[in-house]
């Protein structure tokens, strides 16, 4: 697939002028293409004068950034303290059993990618994971089940 | 008066269909032609997790609390209560939700839940920005020493006093300073931060700009985690309406003072919270620790003086400068003034945001507002306190007042103020590998005790979890601790072995168990765990059964539960569901 640098332009001339701003424009890339495509870090590095080895460094630290496309649904399960007590663990097991992928893979259907977050926040409701920005707590082996399979049917968008 | 609904719409309210209610609630107030009379408030998250919480207030019944409403309740709620004035007493909250607020103090909380924090006027009514008026016909230098004198101490984890911070940074001389509050929130379990980012936007931007005053800058940055948009969303919307009302931008309210805030957004990197990281971060570069000093408040963001402050720091400067410094002061310890929010969640009844005063006892809070555990049947083992660079403290240790210098002396720290409580089912050493996986992940490699030592503390404790542990290990895993304690580069690295080391200093025996007798006292490790039923627990209640989520589990009323191995995927519902760990 070739990727339409016309939006990566766009985002450039919008931090040109300003200092510090490589990751707030990297987070715009990603806003757009749901990742961080190669051609663009190419032209950022160009058009900024950045080395691309700078931006990559960037890239590979945080941990909000992707190389690479996503799944159509993302899936992010908690794993921070009160999730981990609630039974954290063993939802995210089940997940990437149920999916069969690991954690950061993606499905072959190219539906469901799964990850990891250290908290989201919400640990009130533990158990909790979130999908495409949904939050789900209290979360049960069947609840998960019942959720995947409603994505799946596409009852849930 | 208008009769005011306010419905919690925070992360949690939403996740719970709080939009929903809220457009029902419109429709009914069409039908019965109550619009005119009624005015909804969208307010943050009140701190309790009750599904869609949703109060009603009006002339003739005064406050109405209602708890999990669902939007199928709506259409009763507005006919019984609004039309008949009659409350719908099956919805009511219930004493579990007054015993939550009735042990409480809240101050910084004390917008959440009760205003709209996308609306400013809501914030103005309920005295918003009155602390700054204040503050701008005052010197800065008057400022800073009624900050000193309140006692005020950060709340970020490390506790220093906020008043000598501006105080340090005031004194450097530059051209342009700045003013970062640290809306990082990177440690699992807490989640205050975010209560107040969504609920009370305002009472941040306040304290910011009463801090640039006081250090005498003219920009501020908000760095919040980008697990966090609605948080973002609403201190973007709150900065905005501010500018409108020129408490922010060119001469704020019309002085000689000028004072702007931009959001930076983070990337997702616990370590950024740390103050010298996060000014990296906000540079545009990989967030990695320097050495310190020189400190931020004398070089900080592209080398200027800066001060950062933590959210609930910010969120408190409002308070003292309007109810005054003594009244601040004589809240709290001799050396911890205030009151200081928790976040309580794992195992108790009500789990949620509490703020109480500074010195309330870990007891008083988890049986008062926490209503104790939630089963009646599995006691409390251990509460984890302070994140990844706090501690697990047992049972005996519950009546220790909480401030500062107590928690330390436990061997935990305050840090943010999350709180985990931990039944029988959960084991020490599987805490403790849990958070050194935490941190190992987190580790950003600049230094060796941290990049490599904590690797192979991790790998010691997988192998005691798995049962491949020996008994060198456990005096390994105590030396290698200190070390790292001792010689790592940033707050990450030197706090990092605290979750292993209390709970070496508290639980040693279960450490001991898993090394010498290839047993997991709690049966939470799953390498150890044999998914076998204990007959002589067993109480035939059939819970395990219910949690099997392929049907592993054979059992029928009066009868002992057996677990199929074959058919068994280890998925650990059954343990989590058995409330006499009959299952090993
Ligand atoms: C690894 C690490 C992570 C931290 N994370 C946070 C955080 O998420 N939020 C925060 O306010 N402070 C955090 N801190 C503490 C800050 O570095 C800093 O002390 C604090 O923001 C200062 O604000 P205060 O004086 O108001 O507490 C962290 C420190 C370390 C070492
Ligand atoms: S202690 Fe850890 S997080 Fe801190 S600078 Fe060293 S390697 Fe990085
Ligand atoms: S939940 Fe525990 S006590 Fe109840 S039937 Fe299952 S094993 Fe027995
Ligand atoms: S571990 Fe999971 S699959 Fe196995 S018996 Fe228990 S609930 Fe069923
Ligand atoms: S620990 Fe999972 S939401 Fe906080």
């Amino acid at each position: 697939m070739k990727v339409d640098l016309a939006e990566t332009k766009k985002i450039i001339e919008r931090y040109r002028s300003e200092k510090g701003a490589l990751i707030p424009l990297l987070q715009d890339i990603q806003a757009v293409y749901g990742y961080v495509p190669a051609e663009s870090i190419e032209l950022i590095s160009k058009e900024l004068s950045i080395y691309p080895v700078k931006i990559y460094g960037i890239l590979t630290f945080y941990t909000q950034f992707y190389l690479a496309p996503r799944g159509k649904h993302t899936i992010k399960a908690c794993q921070g303290t009160a999730c981990h007590v609630m039974g954290g663990k063993a939802i995210l097991d089940h997940l990437s059993d149920k999916l069969g992928i690991d954690v950061d893979g993606i499905t072959p259907d190219n539906m469901f990618s799964l990850e990891r977050v250290a908290c989201l926040g919400c640990c009130g409701m533990a158990p909790v994971i979130v999908i495409d920005g949904d939050f789900h707590g209290r979360c049960t082996i069947q609840k998960i089940d019942e959720l995947l399979d409603n994505y799946r049917s596409g009852k849930a968008k | 008066m208008k009769t005011k609904i306010l419905i919690c719409m925070g992360t949690s309210g939403l996740s719970a269909g709080a939009e929903k209610v809220e457009s029902i609630f419109k429709s009914e107030l069409k039908r019965h032609k109550l619009t005119d009379k009624c005015e909804i408030v969208r307010t943050g998250d009140r701190g309790l997790f009750r599904d869609v919480l949703v109060d009603i207030i009006t002339p003739e019944l005064g406050r109405v609390t209602y708890e999990y409403i669902k939007p199928s309740d709506v259409p009763e709620l507005v006919e019984k209560h609004l039309v008949s004035g009659e409350p719908v007493k099956k919805l009511l909250a219930g004493k579990d939700y007054e015993q939550f607020f009735a042990g409480q103090m809240r101050i910084v909380l004390s917008n959440c839940g009760e205003i709209d924090p996308e609306n400013i006027d809501d914030y103005l009514s309920h005295g918003g920005y009155s602390a700054l008026k204040k503050v701008l016909g005052m010197a800065p230098e008057k400022v800073i020493e009624e900050i000193k004198k309140s006692g005020l101490r950060g709340r970020g984890g490390a506790g220093f006093p906020t008043g000598r911070k501006w105080e340090l940074c005031r004194a450097v001389k530059s051209n342009e300073k700045y003013v970062i509050c640290n809306a990082d929130e990177g440690d699992p379990g807490a989640f205050m931060d975010r209560s107040v980012l969504e609920g009370d936007p305002h009472s941040v931007i306040e304290g910011m700009i009463i801090a640039g005053y006081a250090i005498g800058a003219s920009h501020g940055y908000v760095y919040c985690r980008a697990e966090y948009p609605l948080a973002v969303q609403r201190i973007n919307k709150a900065i905005s309406q501010a500018k409108e009302k020129s408490l922010l931008g060119k001469s704020v309210l019309g002085s000689t003072f000028s004072f702007d805030i931009r959001i930076k957004e983070g990337a997702g990197a616990f370590v950024c919270g740390e103050e010298t990281a996060l000014i990296a971060s906000i540079e545009g570069n990989r967030g990695m620790p320097r050495p310190r000093p020189p400190f931020p408040v004398e070089k900080g963001l592209w080398d200027k003086p800066t001060v950062i402050n933590n959210v609930e720091t910010l969120a408190a400067i409002r308070h003292l400068v309007t109810k005054g410094a003594g009244w601040f002061a004589a809240i709290g310890t001799e050396k911890s003034k205030g009151t200081k929010v928790f976040a309580l969640a794992g195992k108790v009844k009500n789990t949620g945001l509490v703020e109480v005063p500074m010195g309330t006892t870990i007891r008083e809070l988890i049986f008062g507002p926490g209503g104790g555990m939630v089963s009646k049947r599995l006691g409390l083992k251990a509460v984890q306190i302070g994140g990844p660079s706090g501690g697990c403290l047992p049972e005996s240790l519950l009546d220790t007042p909480i401030d500062y210098e107590s928690i330390t002396q436990t061997g935990a720290i305050m840090g943010s103020g999350g709180m985990i409580v931990m039944d029988e089912r959960a084991c020490m050493v599987d805490m403790a590998k849990f958070f050194i996986n935490f941190t190992v992940a987190e580790s950003c490699g600049k230094c060796v005790p941290c990049r490599v030592g904590l690797k192979r503390m991790l790998e010691v404790i997988d192998a005691i979890t798995e049962g491949k542990g020996r008994e060198e290990h456990i005096k390994f895993l105590q030396e290698m601790s200190g070390t790292i304690k001792s010689t790592a580069l940033c707050g990450l690295g030197n706090t990092a072995p605290n979750p292993v080391l209390t709970t070496l200093k508290y639980f040693r025996d279960e450490y001991e168990a898993h090394v010498k007798d290839r047993i997991c006292p709690s049966h939470a490790c799953s390498e150890l765990l044999k998914y076998e039923v204990i007959e002589s627990k067993c109480v035939k209640c059939g819970q395990c059964y219910k949690a099997c989520p392929v049907d592993a589990i054979r059992w029928r009323k009066k009868e002992y539960a057996v677990i199929d191995k074959d058919k068994c995927i280890k998925c650990k519902a059954c343990f989590n569901a058995c409330e006499f760990m009959a299952i090993q």
